[in-house]
């Protein structure tokens, strides 16, 4: 079991001809990943990495039955590709594009609502569910299969994680990261929700960083939804002073709130064990899950 | 100010202010407002909601945030469609709540809602076209005659959307050259030269990472171990030579950095490429405090040996290097 994707997950690469996009359709597929289609405006009819391209999504989604979008498209043109994939009702688009304008974003996750479809980002690594499907840019090895769930704002944050638990041999059902933009897709909450859905996941570990209000507002949907599966919490930005932006766009202390304090104690609160260095994220994962974890690295 | 005399006492005096740590540089001069009171309108981004969102209150004059938190049910706030932006009756439902609590405005809440209507609408139209995160009237004069006066504002212009804005961004740049007072930390106005990401602190122990999140849980590690970090530098995906060259030159710059911690997460790349860089940058640029490097990746026992051979500290777990950078950089340690 898994959440989001699968190895039933159908999926088209908008962008495909660029550098990013051939690099990683390239990862991707040697990953196991279904790549079915790319989009390139103009250069329907060709193939790129084996892969046929088509003008539009709507094409790329009536040929190859596409249901799940990754965008690799430049950041002036991104929202746009986000709304083209929705419009075509692709059930789930993960966008990795950092430095999309957030008034863009605020019109994009307006329309991605009224279509009735999921977003993942954007400024995000993607999605991996091992053995099964990798939509983004995690890197292929560090990925094993197994009972915990990561959910990350971070990229190498939670690629750190998922080696970590890893080479502990603890694999993941599905690595899930939402992306460090201020306007977002998925957030945390709605990523928790379908781990309370899957049966396998039987652990949680949550990697959030200063800025907003996110990991508070899980920490409130844990207690009141009375989510039951362990979670393990690891905030980063404890010495980021307010009023600066720590490298995401998203990672700000304004007007006293988004501190990593907040975020520790609603997640402690919650339940949540809070661990402070990625070693401890996998001692107290392995501790959830019953077993004596030794860290490798 | 009723005399010129008087204006000019009083531009001295403010000129030799210094607020918040910005000397003042310049004075604006205005013709005086009869005010009859002092309101709130502005335009911010709520996270949360995903949108837009127009705030009004009649406590205007004084920090919003603090009227928030304060008195929360003095701020009224409405959340527009990104499509249609605020409707005309909607910004004045905004403005008959934000009326509420404020009696002594009760005969005037009429004149002052339409009014509103308008300006909301407006400021709203003005925060779209600009990109702003933040856009905002404070105070928003009332007159006795029933006029609105804008008599301060704020604006926030979104950094990412700086590539359609280039007329205003180039406008700021010229005022600032003009009087010398962009107010930017010179470290971080080159970091900025330099394409980098780098925000400056006041510690002394150098941080570079790759990914903001590593970065900044780099920074905690530093001070978990009992470090003050000196900055936050985030050299970004696929960390070549040249680029951790850029970065440690960067860092170096501040002259209250004693060492310098990196921490790579390979993925992708290699390990041995990322230490041959890190070796010829401090080579080049003679670098001659400690440095202390984590490393994972493909290749990472491989790029160990190197940086090991080379006089340069390796270390496979990040708590590990944040402890030895400590060491090497307290008081008397070298």
């Amino acid at each position: 079991m898994s959440v989001l994707v699968d190895r039933e997950s159908r999926v088209v690469i908008q962008g495909i001809t660029g550098r990013e996009g051939s690099f990683h359709t390239e990862q991707m597929r040697a990953f196991g990943t279904n790549v079915v289609a790319g989009v390139s405006p103009g250069k329907g009819g060709g193939a790129q990495n084996g892969v046929p391209v088509f003008d539009t999504v709507s094409d790329a989604v009536r040929a190859t039955g596409a249901n799940v979008a990754g965008v690799f498209v430049p950041p002036a043109f991104a929202a746009d590709a986000i709304m083209e994939a929705a419009a075509a009702h692709v059930a789930l688009t993960v966008c990795i594009t950092e430095g999309i304008p957030v008034h863009d974003m605020v019109r994009t996750t307006e329309l991605v609502q009224r279509h009735g479809v999921m977003l993942l980002g954007a400024n995000c690594p993607g999605i991996v569910t091992p053995e099964q499907c990798k939509v983004g840019i995690i890197p292929n090895h560090i990925n094993v299969a197994g009972p915990v769930g990561i959910v990350g704002r971070s990229g190498t944050l939670t690629y750190e994680v998922i080696q970590g638990l890893g080479q502990a041999g603890l694999g993941q059902t599905t690595s899930v990261g939402i992306g460090g933009d201020p306007v977002l897709g998925l957030g945390f909450t709605d990523v928790l929700r379908r781990f309370a859905e899957d049966g396998e996941t039987r652990a949680v570990v949550m990697i959030g960083e200063i800025g907003g209000s996110d990991e508070e507002n899980a920490a409130t949907w844990i207690r009141e939804a009375g989510f039951d599966k362990p979670v393990v919490a690891f905030i980063s930005g404890r010495t980021a002073p307010p009023g600066k932006r720590m490298g995401h766009a998203g990672a700000i202390i304004s007007g006293g709130t988004g501190t990593a304090q907040s975020k520790i104690d609603a997640l402690s609160a919650a339940g949540a064990a809070i661990a402070d260095t990625i070693e401890e994220v996998v001692r107290l994962t392995g501790e959830r899950l019953g077993r004596r974890v030794v860290a490798g690295s | 100010m009723a005399t010129p005399e008087e204006a000019r006492r009083e531009a001295q005096r403010i000129l030799s202010m210094d607020i918040r740590g910005y000397p003042v540089r310049s004075v604006w001069c205005e013709t005086g407002l009869d005010i009859e009171a002092e309101l709130y309108l502005g335009i911010t981004l709520d996270r949360d909601r995903r949108r837009l969102v127009v705030i009004f209150s009649a406590a205007g004059g004084m920090d919003i945030e603090q009227v928030a938190a304060e008195t929360p049910e003095r701020i009224a706030k409405l959340w527009p469609d990104p499509f249609a932006g605020p409707l005309s009756f909607e910004m004045r439902e905004l403005a008959f709540n934000g009326l509420s609590h404020a009696p002594q405005l009760r005969a005037r809440a009429g004149v002052l809602a339409s009014g509103l209507a308008s300006a909301g609408r407006a400021l709203y139209g003005l925060a779209v076209s600009l990109d702003a995160l933040t856009c905002e009237i404070n105070p928003l004069v009332l007159t006795p005659s029933g006029a609105l006066v804008a008599a301060d504002g704020k604006l926030e212009i979104d950094e990412n959307a700086e590539y359609r804005h280039r007329d205003v961004a180039a406008e700021i740049a010229a005022d600032q050259s003009a009087d010398g007072s962009s107010g930017e930390d010179p470290f971080e106005a080159e970091a900025r030269r330099r394409g980098l990401t780098y925000v400056h602190l006041d510690g002394t122990v150098g941080c570079i990472g790759n990914g903001a999140g590593l970065t900044m849980n780099t920074l905690d590690l530093v001070k978990q171990q009992g470090g003050e970090p000196a900055n936050f530098l985030d050299i970004g995906g696929g960390a070549n030579a040249e680029k951790a060259r850029n970065a440690l030159e960067m860092v170096l710059l501040d002259p209250n950095v004693r060492g310098v911690f990196i921490n790579i997460f390979g993925g992708i790349t290699r390990g041995d490429e990322v230490a041959r860089g890190i070796i010829a940058a401090r080579d080049e640029l003679h670098i001659t405090k400690p440095l202390v490097v984590r490393m994972t990746g493909t290749k990472e026992e491989e790029g160990r040996a190197l940086l090991q051979r080379a006089g340069i500290v390796p270390a496979t777990s990040a708590m590990e290097a944040a402890r030895t950078i400590v060491e090497l950089t307290k008081d008397g340690a070298r």
